[in-house]
């Protein structure tokens, strides 16, 4: 905000593209940076020690055998629903809806969990619960679809009331379902029969969300780049009355387009509820229909990409977890410093797509000669913005921990 | 049946935060800044001001509060927690030109993080055995009614029994909306939202009327969220009990059409829709149905968005340029 464009003295051009390992560069000295940032507010909030904090954090996810599984795990969920936001961003059609979507996939396979456990043969059992997931998933993505196409109602409100509607329909039905009465909880489903239980593959019952995750990833990655419909939703994505004008069916585009990001959503619910908790809850998903937003954005819609960008938000969430349990803070100190470094690197893009001429510099031809010096000095002012941004959240935060400080000797 | 006398000023209690921060987000939507931060915004806005009155009750534990300062210090400790917010979301995204989406979602996570974080280390100071705050001196003077409110019955109970910050939200409403409808500032606002390279044309600063419509904005947010402390919950903060109210808010200004007159109504329905399930008799065989009740707000929500789009009329739309990001020199 200090570089106001009423101010002449410099202005912001275009990049035309930047190398890729430069671009890498800068996002690598943000995260640094955020890092910085980050573990001053540890020791400023707390009083620990950062380069402990910061061992905790590896620690968290990748302290164990089993941690290092239950990371995986985790990464594996929620790259299966950026991925199944990734075609609906392409087209610019903003599903926020990811969470509805999941839960109510979740909801489907439950129920066919509960009603027909023990009823069919498990394998048919499996093919039912699959079938209906997908289905409910892909519902709950055609409704905004629906309304999109036809009256172009804006769709990130209106997936993001969709949201909510799944999760009262998520209470209605755990109310339903609860066990004991009274306890607002399902409980774990067919625990004596494990009716409906996803196998395990290869005796672990960690790999199954991992290969179907890795399986998917591929598919879309072929699917965005070189299918038919992924051409069609790249030309909307970039301009609708473009696709219009050379006779692609939008509104077909949109509606297809949507019911195969609810339905990979619904994939994601079948496997939470089906192969990884075995119960349903409101909170199920714990809010990575949100998450994987970022996550999708944060990879430029790249689906290869993705595997890194999700692993970076759930490192930091089971980093910051066993941070939390570690030195005694309450566990929403994980969302603080995932929200710091996201910050950071939702700033750092700028850097990425646009640089900053000063005014000393304007004779020369925009973009024509860029020099090695030129780049150095963008990054320190890619630094120096992500910091400023963040330093106000952190001045807040240093401001109330001190008084805090002060009270507790 | 319902007690329409007992149910009304809980409805209006309820719709206090919904419609400060419908208020707030109506104004950032208007500059074309679709802020999905709000829910966080609340939530720093709310404990900001915990944390103020927090050490002033500290401060005087054995003496007398002055009333003034024990509403000003959390009054201000929350607009300025709120405006930091403000300030991030418009830095990121006015500055430097982030997708709002993705910010406004890594504002609610940081926001609501701020939140829990710092509540969750109150509780740990005040040594309490209960997982909450409950500053109920401060809340004392914020819930202050009317002090003729006891006498005048019914009237008096719908009416004038709510502390100030309840009067100050609908007083917020309407100069938001005469500043909106009826000023020049308004009217460069509204065209900001609608086509800022014509309000950049015209020679509007468009980055400083974004900034401003949307700190002012979060500003205002930021008290529902403390009114929600304060008043509804007498001072009691416990972690995660905002709930949803940002995201309802944000529901609010599409029902409300984006105009915050309209939002005044819609809000005090929309506090009794949140409330009404406590009020329709099930029976006790039935306690699902309830949950099925707390989704109405939801669907009114979705229904109305779903209307205004279909029925087309131009100035029930959302501001022509909401969501994205003006890039100058990409005219």
């Amino acid at each position: 905000m200090k570089k106001s464009k009423s101010e002449p003295l410099f202005h912001i051009v275009k990049r035309d593209t930047l190398v890729w390992y430069k671009a890498w560069g800068i996002r690598a000295a943000a995260i640094i940076a955020a890092l910085i940032v980050c573990g001053i507010v540890t020791t400023v909030t707390t009083g620990l020690n950062p380069i402990s904090v910061y061992g905790a954090f590896i620690q968290g996810a990748f302290g164990s055998g089993r941690k290092v599984w239950i990371t995986l795990q985790n990464m594996s969920i929620l790259l299966i629903i950026s991925l199944a936001l990734t075609p609906a961003f392409k087209m610019r059609f903003w599903n926020i809806g990811g969470e509805g979507q999941v839960l109510v996939g979740a909801l489907a396979t439950a129920a066919c969990m509960i009603l027909l456990g023990d009823k069919i043969p498990n394998p048919l059992l499996i093919l039912i619960m699959t079938v209906s997931a997908l289905a409910a998933g892909a519902v709950w993505g055609l409704i905004p679809a629906v309304f999109k196409a036809k009256w172009n109602t804006n769709e990130t409100l209106s997936t993001l009331m969709m949201n909510y509607i799944a999760t009262q329909l998520v209470a209605f039905f755990t109310v339903v379902w609860e066990v004991p009465k009274g306890s607002f909880t399902v409980g774990i489903i067919n625990q004596s029969t494990n009716a409906g239980w996803l196998p395990q593959l290869f005796g672990s019952k960690y790999l199954l969300p991992i290969v179907v995750a890795l399986v998917t990833t591929a598919s879309m990655f072929v699917y965005l780049r070189y299918s038919k419909h992924g051409y069609e939703i790249a030309v909307v994505g970039e301009s609708e009355k473009t696709a219009k004008y050379v006779g692609m069916k939008t509104e077909k585009i949109i509606i297809r387009t949507m019911l195969l990001s609810g339905a990979l959503c619904g994939l994601a619910g079948l496997l939470l509820v089906g192969g990884i908790n075995h119960t349903i809850t409101t909170t199920i998903n714990s809010g990575q229909g949100f998450t994987a937003v970022m996550v999708s954005w944060l990879a430029k819609f790249n689906p290869i990409t993705m595997i890194f960008t999700s692993f970076l938000i759930i490192f930091l969430e089971r980093g910051a977890g066993e941070v939390s349990t570690n030195f005694g803070l309450n566990q929403s100190f994980a969302d603080i410093l995932t929200g710091i470094i996201l910050f950071f690197i939702i700033g750092c893009e700028f850097f990425i797509t646009y640089k900053i001429v000063g005014k000393a510099k304007k004779a020369e031809p925009a973009g024509a000669s860029k020099s090695i010096e030129e780049t150095k000095t963008e990054k320190a002012e890619a630094e120096e913005k992500a910091e400023e941004t963040a330093e106000e959240s952190k001045a807040e935060e240093t401001e109330e921990k001190t008084e805090t400080a002060e009270k507790t000797e | 049946m319902i007690d329409i006398v007992a149910f009304i000023p809980r409805a209006i209690g309820q719709s206090v935060p919904l419609l400060l921060g419908c208020s707030g987000e109506i104004l950032t939507e208007k500059s074309g800044n679709l802020n999905l931060g709000i829910p966080g915004v609340m939530y720093v806005g709310g404990i900001s001001g915990v944390i103020g009155s927090f050490f002033y009750e500290q401060a005087c534990v054995n003496k007398e509060m002055n009333p003034l300062l024990a509403i000003l210090i959390p009054l201000l400790c929350s607009l300025v927690g709120s405006f930091i917010m403000g300030m991030i979301y418009c830095i990121l995204t006015v500055s430097l030109r982030a997708n709002q989406n993705v910010t406004g979602l890594a504002m609610t996570t940081f926001g609501v993080g701020i939140g829990n974080f710092f509540g969750g280390s109150l509780i740990k100071l005040s040594g309490a055995d209960v997982p909450s705050i409950a500053l109920s001196r401060t809340s004392g003077y914020f819930s202050k009614a009317l002090p003729f409110a006891a006498n005048l019955g019914w009237f008096g109970k719908i009416f004038l029994s709510y502390g100030f910050l309840c009067y100050l939200s609908f007083i917020i409403a309407i100069i938001a909306a005469l500043v909106l409808y009826k000023t020049r500032a308004g009217l460069h606002l509204r065209a900001v939202g609608e086509s800022p390279s014509t309000a950049d044309a015209a020679g509007i600063n468009v980055s400083k009327y974004k900034y401003v419509a949307t700190c002012v904005g979060c500003m205002i947010a930021g008290l529902g969220g403390l009114y929600y402390v304060m008043d509804y919950a007498s001072g009691v903060w416990s972690n995660d009990a905002f709930g949803d109210r940002g995201w309802l808010a944000i529901a609010l200004v599409i029902f409300s059409i984006w105009n915050p007159l309209i939002g005044i109504f819609a809000a005090i329905l929309f506090g009794g829709l949140y409330i009404v399930y406590l009020y329709i008799p099930t029976g006790m065989d039935y306690m699902e149905f309830k949950e099925l009740y707390k989704m109405i707000p939801y669907v009114v929500t979705l229904f109305v968005l779903v209307l205004t789009s279909m029925r087309n009329k131009r100035e029930n739309q959302p501001p022509a340029s909401l969501g994205l990001s003006y890039f100058r020199e990409e005219r």
